[in-house]
């Protein structure tokens, strides 16, 4: 059918049924070319810089080494402490998080007159800026005047002041608690939104048939906000693995490599050294490596907008 | 036997909440009274636990002899930027999202989700190579865009739950009166989704005014943030606490107070989408 010979009625509606298919495109034009620009051309980039030996001081010397930089990475010990690290980083800071903010959240959903200024106030650590964050905590640490070597010392649980940051076996532990602290408001105010969509009805059923307190959290609780802890985990296992900014105020990696995380130490090669190609060739690896987990919680939240 | 009840509730209840919240706060409030403590107290007997050693002191010097008034500034040109850049490219896609059925709208959102996960150490690297060719390393602008790779994937995200809460039959009754998809958009849809917009407006503001890495790596001289000024306050032979918290306590204010306001809704919003995708 040609458009000559249909009533100009008939061709307003061809003409909004293709604009109508077209729309969605070119309302989403602005967005998409934004992040093509700024994300992804730069993640290209990153890309094919690792395969580069590219000291940014001098360009001039670059010159193409295929997987050289991956070879070198395999080889490199530091890489390997650096991995280490990471999964201690995720294993133990995660679980701490959802553990406290789980306890957290099941206090909070009863109800006592100053709940709404509880909630509040909880979250405040989740507000700062994570270089208050790590500043605060070196400051609390300070082996010489730190008011946490203060108290222990006082409380006769150490005898004398411990070098937290500064010791090689303390630091890590030292800045997985800050984050631990950091962290654990989102997990209770996750779950606290999902403790608060499980009926009241299953738990007047369970006590009228007896159920004790704990075969109540573990039957219905537990089941109830499931899905959140898998959500939420996910998504802070993510954010966990990628956080660097904390760790590299308070101790900036060291003592020695003891807190150098994979980003971290992606970040320090091309930082300090300006060695972009190495720097980047770390990075790759080290989001190849997480990518197993974005692939989880990317079925998950798709399959969610599916429904 | 509703005293013991009560005195049961404050020993399981009120008690260990007490803990929980002191707990959270007591570091900040550490920093507070550090930067209320001049820094001959300070070096002598230590943080001042009564309000008798407290002074402005700090505070005066922070205002006086360092930049800092300077760098909020580009802190709120920068934070402001961000969420004007993020909200401006981000409602008319979120609209899309949630109103039209398109080849590709699976694939895109995903690809707005995939973004929000990329480690920020990938693109920094290239972002700072990129930025240095085109010469706006150093600047708000530069800096503005950095942080619209945060900003831009999670107000899709956060708009298209807030719209698609919105009935459709709204906008269609408005299109059969006679107006266009945009004119509904404006006239119907907008002013309904602004409580949305507005919570996600402030969180893109904190994201953006907290953010520390890029300001580090893609500022400098002429544009340093509050988040990387506060660092350039440790001094260079010694740490001066007093004055560093000052600056710790003045670059926090902003968000937290912010958070604080917003915190019922912000946190509405975030749990929505995490719960239900």
């Amino acid at each position: 059918m040609s458009l000559s010979n249909t009533s100009p009625l008939q061709r307003h509606w061809v003409f909004a049924w293709r604009s109508e298919r077209l729309l969605p495109y070119l309302l989403l034009a602005p967005a998409v070319v934004v992040t093509l620009v700024i994300v992804f051309m730069p993640m290209v980039q990153a890309v094919w810089t690792s395969f580069y030996d590219l000291i940014l001081f001098k360009p001039n010397a670059s010159k193409f080494v295929g997987f050289g930089n991956y070879v070198k990475l395999f080889n490199d010990p530091v890489f390997w402490t650096a991995l280490w690290n990471t999964l201690l980083w995720i294993g133990l800071t995660v679980p701490l998080q959802m553990g406290l903010g789980l306890l957290a959240a099941l206090l909070l959903n009863r109800e006592f007159p100053w709940r709404g200024l509880a909630r509040a106030l909880i979250i405040i650590p989740w507000a700062l800026p994570s270089v208050v964050i790590a500043l605060m905590w070196r400051w609390i640490y300070d082996p010489n005047t730190g008011v946490l070597n203060d108290i222990l010392v006082y409380l006769s649980i150490v005898q004398t002041a411990v070098p937290w940051l500064a010791d090689p076996d303390v630091a890590i532990y030292a800045i997985i608690a800050t984050l631990t602290w950091q962290g654990f408001p989102f997990f209770a105010v996750m779950i606290l939104a999902g403790l608060q969509g499980i009926p009241k009805s299953q738990y007047e059923a369970a006590s009228i048939d007896g159920a004790s307190a704990w075969r109540q959290f573990i039957h219905i609780t537990l089941p109830g906000i499931a899905p959140v802890l898998a959500t939420a985990g996910l998504l802070r296992v993510i954010w966990v693995a990628n956080s660097m900014d904390v760790i590299f105020v308070m101790t900036g990696g060291g003592p020695g490599y003891a807190t150098h995380t994979l980003p971290l130490y992606a970040f320090i090669k091309a930082r300090q050294n300006l060695d972009f190609g190495y720097g980047t060739s770390i990075a790759v690896t080290f989001t190849i490596l997480l990518g197993a987990f974005v692939v989880l919680y990317l079925a998950r939240t798709m399959r969610e907008v599916e429904r | 036997m509703t005293q013991q009840s009560t005195f049961r509730r404050i020993i399981t209840t009120d008690l260990p909440v007490l803990l929980i919240v002191l707990f959270a706060m007591a570091p900040f409030v550490w920093m507070i009274l550090t930067s209320l403590t001049p820094t001959a107290t300070l070096s002598a007997t230590g943080v001042s636990l009564s309000p008798m050693g407290w002074s402005m002191d700090n505070y005066v010097r922070l205002i006086e002899q360092t930049s800092f008034l300077k760098n909020m500034l580009d802190s709120l040109i920068i934070a402001g930027g961000t969420v004007v850049v993020g909200l401006l490219v981000s409602v008319t896609a979120a609209y899309a999202f949630s109103r039209f059925r398109f080849t590709g709208r699976k694939l895109l959102m995903m690809q707005f989700l995939l973004i929000n996960m990329f480690p920020i150490v990938l693109l920094i690297l290239p972002l700072f190579v990129l930025m240095r060719s085109v010469g706006i390393l150093d600047t708000h602008f530069g800096l503005i865009l950095a942080n619209a790779t945060v900003a831009i994937p999670f107000a899709v995200w956060m708009l298209t739950s807030y719209i698609a809460a919105i009935p459709k039959s709204l906008d269609e009754a408005a299109m059969t009166d006679g107006c266009s998809r945009l004119t509904a958009l404006r006239k119907v849809v907008l002013p309904l989704t602004m409580p949305g917009i507005i919570s996600t407006g402030i969180y893109i503001f904190i994201t953006a005014w907290n953010e520390y890495l890029y300001a580090l790596t893609l500022g400098g001289r002429n544009v340093r943030p509050v988040t990387v000024a506060i660092q350039t306050l440790i001094g260079e032979y010694q740490i001066e606490w007093g004055l560093l918290a000052a600056g710790a306590v003045v670059g926090a204010m902003p968000a937290t107070i912010l958070f604080l306001l917003v915190q019922r809704r912000l946190i509405g919003g975030l749990t929505q989408g995490a719960v239900k995708g």
